[in-house]
C-alpha cells in the first residue's frame, strides 16, 4: 500500500503526467500485468481514442469479465465494472438498456468473451446491441496459468495441451460478422496508430462493434511455445501482419506463427437493437408507446 | 415516496399469481426486466413484455439465465429498478450473478416460481425444494432476503415489498413463489398509486471528490452512485475496500464480507414478517409457507376437531429466518410441525431454533401436488401423543 502511494505521488510530479493519466486510476498503479504483456498498450490506445474522440467521459462506462484483460475496468477512471467470468457482455447490455445515453465498452479477453462467454458474444452480435467490444486475444488463458483457449492456434502448446493443441480455434471476426456485428476490425498491439483510429471509429459508431487485438502473452504463450519475450512477438507481428481492409472474414483465421490479417473487415450502417426496438414499438403501439428515457428508467419523486 | 401512476393498474382484478407478481413489480417501479422462458414462471414476463412499452420500461429476452441475471445487475447500476423471473433450473444458473449482486451490493429482485426438482424435474407441477438454494445457492458467505407469497394478492404485495427491501439493504431479494401460487387465479386488488409506498433508489449527494462507493460511514449500507453521473466509481466481484478497489487480504475479506452478512443479520428482526395465529397456549405449532400454508390451515382445522390445541406461524420473510420468534415459541409449545413440499428444508431451521426445547416434526412431500390435509392433521395429532 505504502509503495503504491509513493509511486503514484512520484508519477504526479508536474510535467511528468502520463498523457492518458487523467483516464487512469493512478492510485492503483503498478498494474498486475507482466513485463512485455500487450494489454497495457491496448488500454493506452483506448484511452487515447476516448480523448481524441472527445466523448463525455462521465457518460462512458467500461465493463470487464475475468482474466488478465478483465483488469482493465479497474484501471480506468470511468464508471467501471469488473464482473463475473464471461458475463461482461450481458452485464453491459443491462447497463446500456437501463440508461441508453451511456457509451458502454466491454473490454475483456479471448477466453472470457469467446469461451465461457461465447453464447453472449454471438447473441449480442445478432441483436446488433449497442456495445463496443474490445477483445484482447493472446491465444491463451493467462491469469490461470496458460491453459488452452478457444483461440489457441492448432499445434501451439498450452499447459492443458502439453503436446500441442489439436482443436480448431475460433476465427473471431468471422464469427461475429456472420452473426450480424456492424463493425469488425482486427489489429495487433504493434499497430498502435491504426488500432487507436479503429477505436475512435468504434466509439463513434452504433450497434455491435468488435475490435480484436492480438497481443503477446510473454509469460505463458511465448514461454510455452519458445517464442521468446513479448518483444519477439512484436517483431513477429511486424514481419507477419498483413493489412487487408475489407478482407473476406472467412479468410482471416489465425494459424500458429503464420500471417495475421489485420484491418477493418466490416463497417456497415444498420439499425441497432435500440433503434429496432423503438421503431417497432412506435409502429405497433403508436402514441401509447413510451420509450425508456435516455437517462434511464429510474423513478424519481414526483412533484 | 408514492408509486409512479404509469405502472399501477388500479382496480379489482381476477389474476393468476404470475400476472399479479408482474403487476406488483411494475407498481414498485421496476422498469427493466431480463428473462429467459421457463415454466411455470413465464407468464410474469409475458405480462411485463406487454405492458412495459407503455410505461418506459424495457424487457429483453436474453439467451439464457446467466445472461438474464447479469443484465439485471448491470441495469440496476443505472438506478433503474430491475428484475428477472425463473424457475428451478434457471435459478441454478442465476446463482453466479446473484453472488455478484450480493458482492457489488446491487438492489434487484429475482422471482423463482418453484416447480418439482431436481434437474428438469416436474416443469408444470409444484415444488418448494429451492428454499435452501435461496439461502445458500451461490458460493461464499453472503446474506440475502427471501419472501414467500401464499396467494396472487400476496404475490402482488410482496413483489412491491421485495423491491423496497432490495433498495433499503442493497441486496438481491428473492421472491420464492411456487407453481400453485403462480398458476392459481384469484381476486387481486391493486390500490391507487397514491396509497402504494415505494422506496426509491437513493442517490448519494456527496461531491465526486469525497465519494467512496463502499464507505458506509457507520451505516449498514453504502451510498449509491449510478453509472453516468460523473462519479467514475469502480465496482468488482473481488473482495474490495471502501474505494471499491480489489484488496487481496484476510483483513479486507473480513471487513468486506462481514458487513455483507451483518447488514442482514443485524436487521433480521426488522426485516422479519410472519403471520401468527393462536400460538398462545398451543401444544403444537405448525410452521408453513407459500401454498403449503393454505393446505396446512385445512389440516389444522381437522386437528382442532380432534381437540388439538394448534397454533400457526407463516413466515412471509423466510430468509433471514425468524429465529427469535421460533425460539420464543419453543419455550411454550410441545412441538413444531413443518409441512413443506420438499424432503425437509425449512424444518432444519425450525429444529435449529427450537434447540431441543420443543420437538420438531417434518411433514415432507416430494412435489407434484400439495399435501393431503389429513397427513398434516395426523402429524399434528402424532406430535401431541
Amino acid at each position: 500500500m505504502s509503495k503504491t502511494t509513493e509511486r503514484s505521488q512520484q508519477e504526479s510530479l508536474p510535467g511528468m503526467e502520463h498523457p492518458v493519466g487523467p483516464l487512469l486510476r493512478m492510485d492503483r498503479m503498478p498494474h498486475i500485468w507482466c513485463s512485455t504483456c500487450g494489454i497495457g498498450i491496448v488500454l493506452k490506445c483506448y484511452a487515447t481514442a476516448l480523448q481524441e474522440a472527445e466523448v463525455d467521459l462521465d457518460k462512458t462506462s467500461i465493463v470487464s469479465g475475468i482474466g488478465c484483460t478483465g483488469r482493465v475496468a479497474g484501471y480506468m477512471k470511468l464508471d467501471g465494472f469488473h464482473t463475473t467470468h464471461g458475463r461482461a457482455i450481458p452485464f453491459a447490455t443491462g447497463l446500456k438498456l437501463g440508461r441508453p445515453e451511456l457509451l458502454v465498452t466491454v473490454f475483456s479477453g479471448d477466453g472470457d468473451l469467446t469461451g465461457i462467454g461465447g453464447n453472449h458474444l454471438i447473441h449480442a452480435a445478432r441483436r446488433n446491441m449497442d456495445l463496443l467490444v474490445i477483445l484482447v486475444n493472446n491465444f491463451i488463458y493467462g491469469m490461470t496459468g496458460g491453459q488452452n483457449a478457444p483461440t489457441t492456434p492448432v499445434t501451439a502448446k498450452s499447459s492443458t495441451m502439453p503436446y500441442g493443441n489439436f482443436e480448431p480455434p475460433f476465427n473471431i471476426p468471422h464469427l461475429v460478422a456472420s452473426c450480424g456485428a456492424s463493425y469488425v476490425a482486427r489489429w495487433t498491439c504493434l499497430h498502435v496508430r491504426q488500432l487507436t483510429k479503429s477505436m475512435k471509429e468504434g466509439v463513434k459508431r452504433k450497434g455491435f462493434r468488435l475490435i480484436e487485438v492480438i497481443a503477446p502473452c510473454s509469460t505463458l504463450y511465448a514461454r510455452l511455445n519458445k517464442l521468446g519475450t513479448g518483444f519477439d512477438l512484436m517483431r513477429f507481428y511486424h514481419d507477419n501482419a498483413e493489412v487487408r481492409h475489407d478482407a473476406d472474414t472467412r479468410d482471416v483465421g489465425i494459424k500458429f506463427q503464420d500471417s495475421i490479417i489485420c484491418g477493418k473487415f466490416v463497417d456497415e450502417e444498420k439499425p441497432t437493437f435500440l433503434e429496432l426496438m423503438e421503431a417497432h414499438y412506435r409502429k405497433a403501439l403508436g402514441g401509447r408507446y413510451v420509450p425508456m428515457p435516455a437517462e434511464g428508467g429510474m423513478i424519481r419523486e414526483q412533484d | 415516496m408514492k408509486a409512479d401512476r404509469a405502472g399501477v393498474l388500479t382496480g379489482a382484478h381476477y389474476l393468476d399469481g404470475d400476472f399479479a407478481c408482474g403487476e406488483g413489480a411494475m407498481a414498485a417501479g421496476c422498469r427493466f426486466v431480463a428473462g429467459y422462458p421457463i415454466t411455470p414462471s413465464t407468464e410474469v414476463v409475458e405480462r411485463i413484455a406487454r405492458r412495459f412499452p407503455t410505461m418506459g420500461g424495457t424487457f429483453i429476452q436474453m439467451e439464457d439465465e446467466l445472461a438474464s441475471m447479469a443484465a439485471v445487475v448491470g441495469a440496476s447500476w443505472t438506478g433503474t429498478k430491475s428484475m428477472t423471473v425463473t424457475s428451478g433450473p434457471g435459478f441454478s444458473l442465476m446463482m453466479e450473478n446473484i453472488g455478484l449482486g450480493a458482492m457489488m451490493e446491487t438492489p434487484c429482485v429475482v422471482v423463482d416460481v418453484q416447480r418439482g426438482g431436481p434437474s428438469t424435474g416436474l416443469p408444470t407441477m409444484v415444488g418448494q425444494a429451492d428454499m435452501m438454494q435461496a439461502r445458500w445457492g451461490s458460493h461464499g458467505d453472503y446474506e440475502l432476503i427471501a419472501l414467500c407469497p401464499q396467494s396472487p394478492q400476496e404475490a402482488f404485495d410482496l413483489a412491491i415489498h421485495a423491491f423496497n427491501l432490495s433498495e433499503i439493504y442493497r441486496v438481491p431479494v428473492l421472491l420464492m413463489m411456487d407453481e400453485c401460487v403462480g398458476h392459481m387465479t384469484e381476486k387481486v386488488v391493486i390500490p391507487a398509486a397514491e396509497t402504494i409506498e415505494i422506496v426509491p433508489r437513493k442517490l448519494t449527494k456527496k461531491p465526486v471528490a469525497e465519494y467512496l462507493p463502499y464507505a458506509t460511514n457507520g451505516n449498514d449500507v453504502p451510498e449509491f452512485a449510478r453509472a453516468g453521473d460523473g462519479y467514475r466509481f469502480h465496482s468488482t466481484g473481488l473482495t474490495h475496500d471502501e474505494r471499491g478497489y480489489p484488496m487481496m487480504s484476510a483483513e479486507c475479506q473480513n471487513k468486506c464480507v462481514r458487513r455483507l452478512v451483518d447488514k442482514i443479520r443485524g436487521n433480521a428482526d426488522k426485516i422479519a414478517r410472519f403471520d401468527e395465529e393462536n400460538t398462545a397456549g398451543a401444544d403444537v405449532i405448525v410452521v408453513a409457507y407459500g401454498i403449503t400454508a393454505r393446505v396446512a390451515r385445512m389440516g389444522m382445522d381437522l386437528a382442532k376437531k380432534e381437540g388439538a390445541r394448534v397454533g400457526f406461524i407463516r413466515p412471509i420473510v423466510v430468509w433471514p429466518f425468524p429465529e427469535n420468534k421460533i425460539r420464543e415459541l419453543a419455550a411454550t409449545a410441545k412441538a413444531f410441525v413443518v409441512p413443506e413440499i420438499n424432503f425437509g428444508q425449512i424444518v432444519l431451521e425450525v429444529e435449529r431454533c427450537a434447540a431441543g426445547r420443543a420437538a420438531t416434526v417434518s411433514v415432507p412431500h416430494a412435489g407434484g401436488s400439495v399435501h393431503e390435509p389429513a397427513d398434516i392433521c395426523n402429524a399434528i395429532l402424532g406430535a401431541i401423543k
